[in-house]
């Protein structure tokens, strides 16, 4: 923890804009160059997340929303720090209070909030080494980072193999001896191994059986309680992600279009692209399924390396107008911790996803 | 287990059968693959034994590659009996030569009514094992020393074929592996730092991959051939020519380094092994390089017959190895010509020798390559 301290002194002093958030995004940049011909001439960008600004609070379960390919995976990424963000903060509260910004630490300086910042996979076949057993696998975090070792780091495993539902005489087998879920369970041990603060949970729950879907996200919630954890909860499944998250923020192309608390967003979207997507979530009631108006976006996503004028949406917007080819609207606050970015977010009625 | 938050998963009855598959590592997993698979299994110890006899070929020798019986000259294989009239007596007959009167030719027949006793574990030509250890125990051999025993048959001047070919295995099996070893390192090193830096390195170092690819090796084995010093001793001169061949031939194993690594950076546990805080060399070498050590292997198995196959065309064309040293190559020399072929054909038999051990070696390399993944 000694980088830690030094890293404060060195730097400006960092502050959030509120005392309870954990994490603060702001104008998070992740563009990836495109090169081209013998010398890897840079012909241009993937603005894979383009300003995105967004914060977590202690506790919660932020969702993070959005068609393949949007970014969100991206901005993930690069709050674990497996990528290294072109421009923008990341700020991450320490449990003693300091404020860091995760986006300028450089090499080893990352090492001491790897444990506290975790990330849970999405694929849970490729994600565990093979020819590592659940023990090696689980346990390599305390190993590099000299946190445990010995009968304790042997206990440990043996606990969170038990917390996360496996046996713990599973420590010794081979990922090859295990389903999808048990593997997941494996993931999310690993992943809670160190004590972390927040986990990035990355499609944890897309790769399996809607059968263990279920298992999985309570378990999840179970662990939230218990180990005092914070959730980024990054899926595309939107039936998912209301039964987990507390907060929903929307992507679409690199951008943020709409956050919005609690069930707002599936009840009063403010956004066309959101309105869109609660359109496509399926009716479980019979009855009430073809009462629905299922808006069927025109055209494809818009390219990242070559986003249209004005609000990147306004190709596939039913409700487009001429501001919106021409200026691209801001994240503006509606209140009630509602934002979107869209210029008549006040002026729209949109239809939201129906209770029943 | 009041920790438990929720139901242990009870999912199988674990049988002894299933927990032994799921605590198996991944080279019991190979093994077991491997052992499947029935002619890669032969093969393998097809190829132990060629080389356990050419480690120990002074004894596994009935002679000594000097030794010579010029009367015997072109004698034809004897061929091995076990009894004589219902009785233990392993013995070979003897030969009874004739000049044809028009050719000048000589011509053989057996003799069957002389018999060269034959034992196990006998004294004839003293050697020195390794260069160091005297000794004079042939495994097989003649009871009495200095009878004509020639199982493949005797060359042009009455030398064994079945001993000098036990000889020549040390040399043609083993005489590529040095360079392999090296174009081996080269190809991994530079291979693994095209794959994990990428970016321009990865570019110069591909481009000079391509370079060296289009170099014809036999030309340069001939100007290399006549540039060594002829005072050299021919066996250094092929270490040399081998060394620097060596040297441009490591871009093959440089492009599946380099390929293995690209797919393996992408992969979910490398990037969970960096983010559980890896470093770099650890990353390599603890979560990376086992992942395709396996294949490596593989690719050795598969490689080793290549360089064999070399040594005896190189040495066949009189680029490679040249007599006194004894290689399958130096000894199909002998059968450059057609007509000797025709009259000799047991002078063939190196070719055979080659034959079954690259044969071999590609089945075991088969065997081991689809073994090499067992996930």
């Amino acid at each position: 923890m000694v980088a830690t301290h030094t890293t404060q002194q060195v730097a400006p002093e960092l502050t959030m804009r509120s005392d309870d958030h954990l994490l603060e995004v702001n104008h998070l940049k992740m563009y990836f160059p495109i090169t081209q011909g013998l010398f890897s001439r840079v012909v241009g960008y993937t603005k894979a997340a383009d300003d995105v600004n967004f914060y977590i609070r202690k506790g919660e379960t932020l969702g993070l929303v959005g068609e393949s390919g949007c970014g969100k995976t991206t901005v993930g990424r690069c709050i674990v720090r497996a990528y290294e963000p072109t421009s923008g903060e990341i700020l991450y509260r320490d449990p003693d209070g300091g404020v860091t910004d995760l986006a300028a630490l450089e090499g080893k300086e990352i090492q001491p909030y790897r444990k506290d910042i975790r990330m849970i996979f999405q694929d849970p076949y490729s994600s565990l080494n093979p020819r590592m057993t659940v023990f090696q696998v689980i346990s390599e975090a305390l190993r590099v980072n000299n946190l445990a070792s010995g009968s304790e780091m042997r206990d440990r495993v043996e606990y969170l193999l038990q917390r996360v539902g496996l046996r713990p005489e599973y420590i010794q087998r081979y990922p090859h001896a295990f389903s999808g879920g048990e593997r997941q369970r494996i993931g999310i041990a690993r992943s809670l191994v160190t004590n972390p603060k927040l986990v990035v949970c990355d499609e944890a729950v897309s790769g399996l059986d809607v059968s263990i879907r279920a298992q999985i996200l309570n378990l999840l919630e179970e662990l939230q309680d218990d180990f005092d954890l914070t959730y980024l909860f990054i899926s595309h499944d939107l039936s998912v992600i209301r039964h987990i998250c507390d907060r929903v923020v929307v992507m679409y192309v690199g951008k943020i279009v709409e956050v919005a608390s609690g069930l707002d967003v599936y009840v009063d979207p403010k956004h066309p692209y959101t309105e869109a997507l609660m359109s496509s979530v399926p009716v479980s009631n019979p009855r009430a399924r073809d009462k629905g108006t299922r808006i069927l976006l025109e055209g494809e996503v818009a390219d990242p390396s070559n986003p249209p004028s004005g609000c990147y949406f306004h190709p596939r917007c039913r409700y487009a107008q001429q501001l919106c080819r021409e200026q691209a609207p801001p994240l503006k606050d509606l209140g009630n911790e509602h934002y979107s970015a869209c210029h008549f977010a006040e002026e729209l009625s949109l239809a939201g996803v129906r209770m029943v | 287990m009041e920790h438990t938050a929720n139901d242990t998963l009870d999912f199988h009855e674990t049988t002894e059968e299933s927990l032994k598959l799921e605590v198996a590592s991944q080279w019991q997993l190979m093994w077991w693959k491997f052992r499947k698979h029935k002619l890669a299994v032969i093969s393998g110890i097809i190829v132990i034994l060629f080389y356990v006899v050419a480690l120990f070929c002074e004894f596994f020798s009935p002679t000594v590659p000097t030794t010579y019986l010029d009367v015997y000259a072109t004698a034809p294989p004897q061929r091995l009996r076990l009894f004589l009239d219902g009785k233990w007596f392993p013995h070979v007959t003897g030969y009874r030569g004739e000049r044809d009167p028009v050719s000048f030719r000589k011509t053989w027949e057996i003799d069957y009514s002389t018999y060269i006793p034959v034992g196990l574990f006998v004294h004839g030509d003293p050697y020195k094992l390794w260069g160091l250890i005297p000794g004079d125990l042939h495994l097989i051999g003649p009871k009495n020393p200095g009878d004509p025993f020639y199982l493949m048959g005797a060359d042009m001047i009455g030398r064994d074929v079945f001993g000098r070919l036990i000889y020549s295995s040390r040399i043609s099996l083993t005489v590529g592996l040095v360079g392999m070893v090296i174009s081996l390192s080269f190809g991994i090193l530079l291979g693994g730092i095209s794959g994990l830096v990428g970016g321009a390195v990865d570019n110069i170092i591909q481009r000079i991959i391509e370079i060296l690819m289009s170099i014809p090796t036999l030309p340069v084995w001939l100007s290399l051939a006549a540039v060594v010093p002829i005072d050299w001793p021919a066996l250094r001169v092929y270490f040399m020519i081998s060394i620097i061949l060596s040297l441009i031939s490591w871009t093959g194993m440089a492009r599946v380094v380099r390929s293995k690594f690209l797919a393996l950076r992408e992969e979910d546990f490398v990037m969970a092994a960096m983010l559980d805080g890896c470093s770099r060399g650890r990353l390599i070498m603890r979560h990376m390089l086992p992942s395709f050590l396996s294949h490596i292997i593989a690719s050795i198995t598969l490689w080793i017959p290549g360089l064999i196959l070399g040594e005896t065309a190189l040495s066949f064309l009189g680029l490679g190895l040249r007599p006194p040293v004894v290689s399958w190559g130096v000894m199909l020399q002998d059968t450059q010509k057609v007509a000797v072929i025709a009259r000799y054909p047991w002078l063939l038999a190196p070719g055979g020798a080659v034959f079954i051990i690259v044969l071999t070696l590609n089945f075991l390399g088969d065997g081991l390559r689809d073994a090499a993944d067992p996930y």
